[in-house]
């Protein structure tokens, strides 16, 4: 069912080309016009594609979001600093600590805020269990978008057991509001380093079996291969980061090229594929799922045990920041994730603007990308530029 | 980025566009403000000559004590590991501003968005009047500062009986202070 990108037939220079579709006549009875989503099995959360097709084949793509748009920024504009922090989480539902961690931040350096040693090593801890959280989700979306649902089922419980790990560090399974202004809110529990030792053994083994069970599979290859293909000359025309830029070849990760929390004391190397179909980015995203349960045993090697987890912090009911401007960004599983932060010295934020990978990549590659596709690939197409809606209309 | 690339660099985009406001917030963040009939040209020149080729994103500011816009474009230099924010100040009242859509390809996204949240219009932008977020919205652009979001919910979907909020400041003192009537600071 795969049908080669029609972009990619056409050489180099139709990467720059930022042209947009010309409107069809649907009247002349050869086109049809298709919603996929927003309510869809083969979507990626509540966001819909227009399709116009011709036959099977896509011949042009809107995303449209706004199902799930809460004002997010405007809502932050009108709370205090630290009514802003529960707030923050629900920007991105599988993925909030790195919302946690980015707001935190922020405030934190125009406060001028140092949090300690044992903090920096918990919310590191904490951000690569939720990478590892956010994978196991993804495998299990990019297999089932290709019709196999053996692979989601492992993949989903073995996130569940590091949800039971986060539940344990945090109190909570999804929204943790656990990364706060001047540190975290809890230590470890007794026993915890050995429990997270035992989920990351039988996800590691777990993943073995996926790779087995889904890499060498006909049916995946036959679908994955060749679909969705980025140019590696798209990368920066379209703003393109994360795993998705990684398997074309271009090694940046920011836990690496701007190192934040402890990434500068792990050892680790960015992967990078060749591969730029989605074949080629799900076998990155697996690479890069093992890379993050071995990050995650480093933490728990290296973290130190006692000392405290939380900076002497003003009085939240006066807290007033200090007026100034910054942008803070970290790796999330899907690239670069920043917060823009202006302050006007007052007790109310004056601006946040949330970036978000999703942005380009669910809107303006994804309706490059789909352009040529058959209409059976749309749903793997999609999941395979791991996006969420919610981080898109904030 | 060392110290020195970076000031040469904005003693020349001074000479060349008049560049005011230059802060350093951290070694890696610079941010300054241009005149909006310099800033196409010196967002293209920092795109093609000086490699900051990723544009992080593009938001706006609402200062609308002084009636203006600031339009931030942020530009991130992969290889000096700097990024620059340029910060562009239009009128609030309906100034039009120059697109950015040939340049990066999710641009016209972003103006889109502006569009429909600040009511800024772009030239030529393409699909700038299609809705974002918002369906059929009939309001002021909801994220200006005069938007205001409790006076909107109330109006739009009425009063529910048995909800009540506190201003958490003054709630928080009568709790924590009671024998003095909250007033303790």
């Amino acid at each position: 069912m795969t049908s080669l990108n029609r972009h990619t037939l056409t050489g180099h220079s139709a990467a720059l080309d930022f042209s947009q579709p010309e409107p069809v006549d649907l009247s002349s009875g050869k086109y049809v016009k298709l919603w996929q989503g927003p309510q869809h099995p083969g979507i990626t959360g509540n966001m819909s594609l227009e399709l116009t097709l011709e036959g099977d084949t896509i011949i042009g793509c809107k995303t449209h979001v706004g199902y799930l748009h809460r004002g997010f920024e405007k809502l932050m504009e009108r709370r205090t600093f630290i009514q802003n922090f529960t707030v923050v989480c629900r920007i991105a539902v599988p993925e909030p600590t790195f919302n946690e961690y980015l707001y935190s931040h922020a405030v934190e350096e125009l406060s001028g805020i140092e949090i300690p040693d044992r903090a920096v090593w918990l919310r590191t801890l904490n951000l690569e269990l939720m990478r590892l959280a956010s994978f196991l989700m993804w495998i299990g979306g990019q297999s089932g978008a290709f019709g196999m649902y053996t692979v989601p089922n492992w993949t989903l419980s073995h996130r569940d057991f590091v949800l039971d790990l986060f539940e344990e560090m945090t109190g909570a399974r999804i929204y943790h509001m656990y990364i706060v202004p001047g540190g975290v809110r809890a230590g470890l529990p007794e026993g915890f380093e050995k429990r997270a030792r035992d989920v990351m053994d039988s996800t590691e083994k777990m993943l073995g079996q996926v790779e087995r069970v889904m890499f060498n599979n006909a049916v995946t290859k036959a679908r994955s291969r060749g679909l969705g293909i980025i140019d590696p000359e798209m990368i920066d025309p379209y703003g393109i980061v994360g795993p998705n830029a990684r398997a074309c070849g271009v090694a940046r990760d920011l836990r690496k090229d701007e190192p934040y929390l402890a990434y500068d004391q792990l050892d680790f190397d960015i992967i990078t594929g060749h591969d730029c179909d989605a074949y080629g980015r799900a076998w990155q995203r697996l690479q890069e799922t093992r890379q993050s349960i071995d990050l995650i045993r480093q933490c728990l090697d290296r973290m130190p045990v006692d000392g405290p987890f939380q900076a002497d912090m003003p009085n939240v009911l006066h807290w007033k920041v200090p007026a100034g401007e910054t942008y803070v960004k970290a790796e999330c599983t899907r690239g670069e994730y920043g917060y823009y932060m202006v302050t006007d010295g007052s007790e109310y934020v004056r601006r946040v603007h949330v970036r978000g990978p999703s942005y380009t990549h669910a809107i303006a590659v994804m309706e490059r990308l789909a352009v040529g596709c058959n209409i059976a690939d749309i749903a793997g197409l999609m999941v395979s530029l791991h996006t969420y809606p919610p981080e898109i209309e904030r | 980025m060392n110290e020195k690339t970076l000031n040469t660099m904005l003693e020349k985009l001074k000479q060349e566009f008049d560049i005011s406001d230059i802060v350093e917030h951290k070694p890696r963040l610079t941010t300054f403000t241009v005149s909006k009939q310099h800033a196409e040209t010196l967002i293209r020149e920092l795109r093609d000559r000086e490699a900051y080729t990723h544009l992080n994103f593009m938001t706006c500011i609402d200062y609308i004590e002084d009636g203006i816009f600031s339009l931030v474009y942020m530009l991130h230099n992969y290889g000096k590991k700097h990024s620059l924010g340029v910060h562009v100040n239009i009128s609030r009242n309906g100034e039009e501003v120059f697109s950015i859509h040939t340049l990066w390809a999710q641009a016209w996204t972003y103006q889109r968005e502006l569009r429909e949240m600040y009511g800024i219009r772009f030239t030529d932008s393409p699909r700038l009047d299609e809705d974002f977020c918002l369906e059929g919205w009939d309001q002021i652009p909801p994220m200006r500062r005069e938007f205001d979001t409790k006076k909107f919910s109330h109006e739009r979907f009425g009063h529910r009986e048995g909800r009540s909020s506190e201003v958490p400041r003054e709630h928080m003192k009568v709790q924590l202070y009671p024998n003095r009537g909250g007033d303790e600071e």
